[in-house]
């Protein structure tokens, strides 16, 4: 089979993605998706809070869902669901040859033109924290907790201890609350949360949740079933300090200790990723090394917001669209690479084709610590052409600088654009 | 009840006694405490096949162990399980190892361990990039091997099931009686009079042995921690990398296992408590420490878990294979390494033992072979589309790391000693095992095991009575 378009994952990223390539011209999408429905992940996050960018309006994971299934319904896009995309690989002719399997149509390949990758993240999981102790049952990442109590209806657990002060972790520890489980601390390795301020308020604040920062699991207790973890402080290395044990009973213990792109299929392509966000380096147009190859959504970074994800992945769609009708600005000149500066942990793009931009470059990026009252710095060169006070930054929040078409294409070869925090200590000194 | 022959233990080599057992026209029957086979220290263990140039010629070790490794390769062919003779190495880091490394190469020799030969530091590199530079020469030893521990012991027990032993799982023995011309075992369940009783009981050996015998023997268990590397990592090494030996064993080695990720331990420490099978952090640091004298970089960023076994360390040193002081007792106990490489050969052995014992006869109609789960992931694109026309269960992945589907998994659960577990399942199929840890599959999996089961989901466990997942609401 041939497609124009192949969008692998049918999450908000692969949806978005696109509904917008057939907005802009290529009806010859489909979707890839294993699940037997479309939605990805949000199908389980029954909570509120979705949508207040994208509609205005607080929906539930599964509503704002399905605000994209309806577009994808109404454009008749293909969808191919229970289908596991499990190779993909340039095509002699060009585009990639997507291999996938399914029960219905057995092993099968797909020509396509150009690709989106969306296949989201995955949780990391108690082995890879290499965290010791016994390996009884009651040990979940704060994901699967969330489907268990969620789809099936479960309890996974009713005296909880939750290590990792991720979104879902915070999340969970009021869903568990809500339905009946006593939440007995949430620990943090870090000395602050990884998650969103307003879940902090929201599910630990509200319900009395003590945070431990500085925070970690140093052992785990129970043969069979958890009995007990112990929680220690740790130095600013992040070592846990002895004699500051303390055994909590617990029969359950939740992760919530970050989360990793997906991009297994990525690699078996080829596509460059970056080290730091364990997804691809992208330009403006958010296509990887790979000509006709882009990525969007968590697969790219991990995102706070499903809004942004939404955003990206429209971006992805429109950018995927271009590459096939071969509206593609002609910008072969020389990229601009985009670099880190103080405090800024990764951007979303690595570089940039400015000939390729319509007005605006949007550079996506997360800040490695916290910062009170700093300053985001946008560099042309050495020339700072931005300073946006802000009252806060934090590691858990995404950050947004949009730089100007033109002053990017008034650059000197051979500048870079640079990020950077500058608090108020760092301009004194 | 009444069984011709009860075997206490269903780990590897109890479950390999059963097999071989299994070609006789006796009556067997399997009681094992946990809830499947290979769950105790079977389950956790450095999956290797050794050679056999470690241990000291004339023991039962060197005996068993060179057997083993010999019946290995064919036996993995027959029952269809993982295993590669991927060849091992012993590190010697400075000049004043010389002596032990010619020892040992001596060892191999008279234990009769074909093509064992030294390399020089250079030669070791040139073989394995990733080996430090400290090392000055090495044993290289080509009949070294990997198997997955999990899919030979499986393998016997399914085979010995199908040739019509019987296995019983949450029956742990709490009595022995000798009398008359047999035994009396006991369980927490009921009785079984027996002719002859075989015990393969892994650390708990000495417990069943002095029920028994008035000769007693002690076990200590002698815990090992390893730390199990990304698939990514898999091909740091491709030999099984062991230091020159200390006093506990064979010290820390770096292999690849059969499925192809990194694996690094075991350390050594005895422990009292005979269930104690956590990993601590002294232990992690240790061997990843240990190991780092090994190789140039340990990949630490890329551990997907951990874990600890123990071994069966009788005080003698030794393992005791054979009949006991009392007549149709029969010891397989103080089974530490490289018991994995022994059990095919501590298996036939004392099958034909128990055989003589009772005057049987083989049978006619043994089944030799065994054909495992399909492995989709492993599978050509022709292969798979053949199975998915035949079930088209084998389309729908359900452990996305490392493919495996839904009609593997009902094949674990619907075998002959099929899987009733999480853990179960996983050790079949591999769902589970891979770098998610289970994140995504095990929902899914556990929606299996109730159906397939016909039990609800909150009855299911991890590994048997205890270890269950879920629950209801309070108050429900």
């Amino acid at each position: 089979m041939n497609t124009k378009i192949a969008i692998i994952g049918g999450g908000p990223a692969g949806l978005a993605a696109a509904v917008s390539a057939y907005d802009a011209g290529v009806k010859d999408v489909v979707i890839l998706e294993r699940d037997d429905k479309l939605g990805g992940i949000l199908n389980q996050c029954i909570h509120n809070g979705f949508g207040l960018h994208t509609f205005k309006e607080e929906l539930t994971g599964p509503e704002y869902a399905e605000r994209f299934i309806e577009k994808v319904r109404e454009r008749n896009i293909e969808c191919l669901l229970k289908t596991i995309v499990v190779d993909l690989s340039e095509s002699q002719g060009g585009g990639v040859t997507v291999t996938a399997m399914s029960a219905e149509k057995g092993m099968f390949e797909i020509q396509a033109e150009a690709v989106v990758l969306a296949m989201g993240c995955r949780e990391r999981p108690r082995g890879a924290l290499n965290t010791p102790g016994y390996r009884p049952a009651g040990i979940y990442s704060a994901g699967t907790a969330q489907r268990y109590v969620n789809i099936e209806g479960k309890m996974p657990g009713h005296e909880v201890v939750i290590l990792g002060s991720g979104d879902i972790g915070l999340i969970m520890a009021r869903r568990m609350t809500l339905e009946g489980a006593h939440v007995k601390a949430v620990a943090e390795l870090m000395p602050y949360s990884g998650g969103l301020k307003r879940n902090i308020v929201q599910c630990l604040d509200d319900f009395d949740i003590p945070l431990k920062l500085s925070t970690t699991v140093t052992d785990i207790k129970g043969k069979d079933r958890v009995e007990s973890v112990v929680l220690s402080k740790v130095d600013e290395k992040n070592n846990p300090i002895p004699g500051t044990e303390e055994e909590i009973p617990c029969d359950t213990l939740l992760l919530s200790c970050g989360l990793l792109p997906e991009n297994e299929l990525s690699s078996m392509l080829g596509v460059d990723l970056s080290p730091v966000t364990g997804g691809a380096r992208v330009d403006e147009s958010l296509e990887t090394s790979i000509p006709g190859v882009f990525a969007c959504g968590n697969v790219l970074h991990v995102h706070d917001l499903v809004d942004y994800v939404s955003g990206e992945a429209t971006e992805a769609g429109k950018h995927a669209a271009e590459y096939v009708l071969g509206k593609t600005p002609a910008g072969e000149e020389a990229s601009i690479a985009l670099e880190t500066g103080n405090g800024v942990r990764y951007t979303v793009p690595s570089f940039v084709r400015p000939g390729r931009l319509e007005n605006f470059l949007t550079v996506r990026f997360r800040v490695g610590n916290v910062y009170k009252n700093p300053e985001i710095c946008v560099y042309l060169g050495d020339k700072c052409l931005q300073r946006r006070k802000k009252q806060i930054c934090a590691p858990g929040e995404m950050e947004q600088v949009m730089i100007k078409k033109s002053d990017i294409e008034a650059m000197a070869p051979g500048e870079t654009i640079r990020i950077a925090i500058e608090t108020e200590q760092e301009a004194a000194q | 009840m009444k069984r011709e022959v009860v075997i206490i233990g269903a780990g590897v080599v109890g479950s390999s006694i059963a097999r071989e057992l299994s070609r006789y026209n006796v009556d067997v029957c399997v009681l094992e405490k946990a809830s499947d086979v290979c769950e105790g220290t079977s389950k956790a263990n450095s999956g290797i096949v050794h050679a056999g140039f470690d241990a000291e010629p004339g023991t039962l070790k060197a005996r068993f162990n060179v057997a083993g490794s010999r019946k290995m390769e064919a036996l993995s062919r027959e029952l269809d399980f993982s295993y590669k003779r991927n060849g091992s190495l012993v590190l010697c880091f400075s000049k004043d190892g010389y002596p032990q490394l010619e020892e040992l190469k001596k060892r191999g020799e008279s234990n009769g361990v074909e093509g064992v030969t030294i390399l020089t530091g250079d030669e070791v590199r040139k073989m394995e990039p990733a080996i430090s530079d400290e090392v000055v020469a090495a044993l290289y030893a080509p009949t070294g091997a990997i198997v997955c521990p999990f899919g030979l012991t499986i393998a016997m027990a399914e085979n010995a099931a199908v040739n019509g032993t019987e296995f019983r799982f949450n029956e742990p023995v709490t009595g022995i009686k000798a009398g008359g011309d047999g035994f009396v075992v006991t369980t927490d369940k009921g009785t079984y009079e027996c002719k002859a009783v075989i015990n393969a009981a892994g650390v708990y050996a000495d417990a069943i042995h002095n029920m028994v015998c008035a000769d007693k023997i002690h076990i200590t268990a002698r815990k090992g921690e390893y730390c199990l590397y990304d698939k990514k990592v898999g091909g740091t090494v491709s030999s099984t990398i062991f230091q020159l030996p200390g006093t506990y064993g064979k010290g820390v080695l770096v292999t690849p296992t059969v499925h192809g990720n990194l694996l690094l331990g075991p350390t050594a420490t005895d422990t009292p408590d005979k269930e104690e099978v956590n990993t601590t952090k002294v232990g992690l640091d240790t061997l990843q420490a240990t190991a780092a004298k090994s190789i140039k970089t340990v990949p630490y960023r890329s551990v997907i878990t951990s874990f600890a076994g123990l071994r069966a360390h009788e005080d003698g040193g030794d393992f005791i294979v054979g009949e006991s002081s009392v007549k149709g007792f029969y010891d397989a106990a103080g089974i530490e390494s490289p018991g994995l490489s022994a059990a095919p050969a501590i298996g036939e052995f004392l099958a034909g033992e128990v055989a003589g014992y009772l005057g049987a006869i083989e049978k006619s109609d043994f089944k030799a072979t065994r054909k495992g789960i399909p492995n989709v992931a492993l599978a050509s694109k022709e292969e798979r589309d053949r199975l998915i026309k035949e079930n088209p269960l084998y389309a729908n992945v359900i452990c996305r790391c490392e493919l495996v589907t839904e009609g593997e998994i009902v094949d674990a659960i619907k075998r002959p000693v099929g899987a009733t577990t999480l853990d179960g399942v996983k050790r079949r199929t591999r769902a589970g095992m891979g770098r998610c840890q289970a994140g995504f599959c095990s929902p899914k999996t556990l929606e299996i095991l109730a159906r397939e089961l016909g039990t609800d989901i909150t009855k299911i466990t991890k590994h048997g009575e205890g270890s269950e997942f879920l629950s209801e609401h309070k108050g429900l």
